[in-house]
């Protein structure tokens, strides 16, 4: 079954047509990847997925495990197992990390019916997953966000997707301001979390995470529309020839 | 730890209504209502006092008369009429306590809906209780255990009988009776309060806590609550307050003395969560309360922790006289107010001595309609030489019809002392709130963790037990103030 679906999704932001009809379907199992030039609306989409206010559907439906999200706001899309890595990780002052955690994953479990975690055996388990990602008990005492660095923003956004076992997980741009190193450990710990049950989309401006988290689809996207779908031989393509060439030719 | 747990789950029950606004059906003991040199006369008569302490009644009566009210805080309600308040409510059944069985089984149920049941925390939460119920103390535990180490803890009623000497030598001396207008009116009309002493070179070996809670209607609550502690000493004291919802306002008007020796500390936490009246600001207390603690000893020190949720105005600034070299005063506070709520909140930290330090930390949060206000004044005078003060006041606003003020007084005369003032406001960004909405929290979830973490660094100062309390109660109090 198709875990996302997007039919004829249509939305402007003042005035301006940003998503024009958009169509997509990803199933379980599947890594499909996003890519487009700047301004071809790959946040407005992220955001749109998301439900953050003002990014409403002037027209189109988006269905999650076949349930439409129209009428669910944020909170409730990320509960039913929807996640956004976000471009820019949100700083929340004196908000500590592992706390934020464990609020956000037993929100979900309460969510699935599942028993909430004690604070011992969430700070077991979330041990585990960080050590997995190279973050240290240090950085989860922290803040969230405050201070870290663009690899720790990113690692933090991958650890709670690990945590919160998301359905349909949206990665807007995780490969801005990582060095190769961090791209790395960023994309083995997608990769970890790669299964039958759950999709990824990974939307992205290069080519480069491409090379580390392989997908099974490649879509352009421009001007508010795909323009071309294809395997992984797309995204070479675009490296090889820029978004120009595709764009002329479509 | 049960009975915290079974606090913590207790709080965390509570809907957006205010939780303890149900009223005891208890028979109560009221003086006439109104106030005159009889109604004090009253008031010292049934409490059997002393000849030396109705004619200081008296006197700060007097003094009171010829007195008006402040009218300098940034809040507005109408002229209280106190010929319409009831001076003293006893519960009727108030008994001469020997063990926790022979207290009104209505009064241990009141105690239990608040979620703090008496037993259970005296026996596995290790926290001396003591529970003022309109103007009397209810029972005090743990007393015994504190008695081997020479502290005492008990009724201000009952040290005036069994201690009269430290309550004479001490009472006033902090506070004046011509302070202000309300401690006048306090020192003129007050029926119960703690009284704590910490003899020389004893740390208190557990938290001491006081449960004040307002059942009568029309009764005002005055608690008088004193503490001293003597040289190379360390005590902690919680208070908590509650009172019913009703559609009057009440007036509550305490006063806390708070006197530290050489080398001695004094660390004072209240979570005050006193009902602030509906969402269109009808009834609700009007907490106008004086305390002031003097560092009287080299080296001593004195920290004001508080967390103020509840009453329709709150007019309060615990404040510290720093009158021994190297002595050290500290403010931590959170106040909160939504909807009709107005808080004109801060302190005062006066260095006298030499090398004097004091540290304000200030976070007020407003939502709704509400009005807070950070009044502060920091004195730095003559011979304080050496001193420093750090300020900080931060606001946080919530919605775009609530106010913030940001009112510091700073006097220095002495150029060999530092002072330092930030402020800052802020709103929750709409980043903020989608970041944490995208990972499942609801709209009041992430409103309560951001506030939280906004106030992080005044309630890391709270005993433990407290800041879970004091976290969930700022929850609910600004429940549905976003979006």
């Amino acid at each position: 079954m198709s875990l996302l679906e997007i039919k004829n999704a249509k939305l402007k932001l003042d005035d301006k047509d940003i998503l024009k009809g958009l169509s997509l379907s990803v199933n379980s199992g599947e890594v499909h990847a996003i890519m487009g030039p700047n301004g071809s609306g790959k946040s407005t989409l992220s955001y749109m997925l998301a439900g953050r206010d003002g990014y409403d559907l002037e027209s189109g439906e988006v269905f999650l495990e076949g349930q439409s999200l129209s009428d669910m706001e944020a909170d409730e899309r990320a509960r039913s197992g929807l996640f956004l890595a976000f471009q820019y990780p949100v700083e929340l002052p004196g908000v500590g990390g592992m706390s934020f955690l464990r609020e956000a994953v037993n929100t979900r479990r309460k969510f699935l019916g599942e028993e909430e975690l004690d604070h011992l055996a969430f700070v077991k388990e979330a041990r585990k997953v960080a050590s997995k990602m190279f973050v240290k008990d240090e950085m989860l005492k922290r803040a969230v966000n405050v201070g870290f660095s663009g690899g720790e923003k990113k690692r933090f956004e991958i650890l709670q997707m690990a945590m919160l076992k998301p359905k349909v997980s949206i990665l807007d741009e995780t490969d801005s301001g990582l060095d190769v190193d961090a791209l790395k450990i960023v994309s083995d710990g997608v990769n970890a979390q790669r299964n039958d049950e759950n999709a990824i989309v990974v939307i992205t401006h290069y080519q480069r995470l491409l090379d580390y988290i392989v997908p099974d689809f490649v879509h352009i996207l421009s001007d508010g529309n795909i323009i071309k779908s294809g395997g992984p031989e797309l995204a070479l393509e675009v490296e090889k020839n820029g978004y120009a060439g595709l764009i002329n030719a479509a | 730890m049960v009975a915290t747990q079974e606090t913590i789950d207790k709080v965390k029950e509570v809907s957006s209504t205010y939780k303890y606004g149900f009223v005891t059906d208890l028979e109560a003991e009221k003086a006439p209502l109104g106030l005159s040199e009889d109604i004090v006369k009253f008031i010292s008569h049934k409490k059997k006092e002393p000849k030396w302490l109705l004619e200081w009644r008296l006197k700060a009566y007097k003094k009171w008369l010829s007195m008006e009210a402040p009218n300098w805080a940034m809040v507005d309600f109408p002229k209280i009429n106190f010929q319409d308040i009831y001076y003293y409510s006893a519960p009727k059944t108030k008994p001469k306590l020997n063990s926790l069985d022979e207290v009104d089984p209505e009064l241990l149920r009141t105690y239990e809906k608040l979620g703090i049941p008496i037993k259970e925390q005296e026996v596995l939460a290790g926290v001396a209780v003591d529970y003022v119920f309109d103007s009397v103390s209810v029972a005090t535990t743990f007393r015994e255990k504190l008695a081997k180490e020479g502290i005492i803890f008990c009724p201000i009623s009952e040290a005036v009988q069994s201690h009269p000497e430290l309550v004479k030598k001490y009472i006033g001396s902090v506070i004046p009776i011509s302070d202000n207008y309300y401690a006048a009116l306090n020192s003129a009309v007050f029926t119960d309060g703690s009284f704590v002493y910490i003899p020389k070179g004893v740390k208190c070996p557990m938290e001491l806590s006081t449960y004040f809670r307002i059942n009568e209607q029309n009764s005002g609550q005055f608690e008088r609550t004193l503490i001293i502690a003597e040289d190379n000493t360390y005590v902690s004291y919680l208070e908590g307050c509650t009172a019913p919802q009703r559609d009057e306002n009440q007036l509550h008007a305490a006063v806390v003395e708070l006197v530290a020796m050489n080398n001695a500390e004094i660390k004072y936490s209240t979570v005050q969560n006193w009902y602030p009246g509906d969402k269109d600001g009808k009834g609700g207390i009007y907490n106008f309360v004086t305390k002031r603690g003097n560092c009287l000893g080299k080296k001593s020190k004195i920290s004001w922790t508080q967390v103020e949720t509840g009453s329709a105005i709150t007019w309060k600034y615990p404040s510290c006289v720093l009158k021994g070299d190297d002595s050290v005063g500290e403010f931590y506070s959170v106040a909160v107010a939504n909807n009709a709520q107005q808080a004109d909140t801060g302190t005062k930290m006066i260095h006298i001595g030499k090398n004097t330090k004091s540290t304000i930390i200030s976070k007020g949060i407003s939502a709704g309609k509400a009005q807070n206000t950070y009044r502060g004044q920091v004195q730095i005078q003559k011979n304080a030489k050496g001193s420093r003060n750090f300020t900080q006041c931060d606001s946080l606003l919530i919605g775009d019809k609530c106010g913030a003020h940001t009112v510091p007084y700073i006097n220095q005369f002495t150029p060999h002392a530092r002072v330092e003032h930030e402020a800052t406001t802020s709103k929750i960004s709409e980043d903020q709130l989608f970041y944490c909405l995208q990972r499942g929290l609801d709209t009041e979830q992430a409103t309560s963790l951001i506030v939280n973490g906004f106030c992080k660094e005044v309630m890391k100062e709270l005993p433990m037990e407290f800041a879970v309390e004091a976290q969930k109660l700022i929850g609910i109090s600004l429940e549905g103030s976003v979006g």
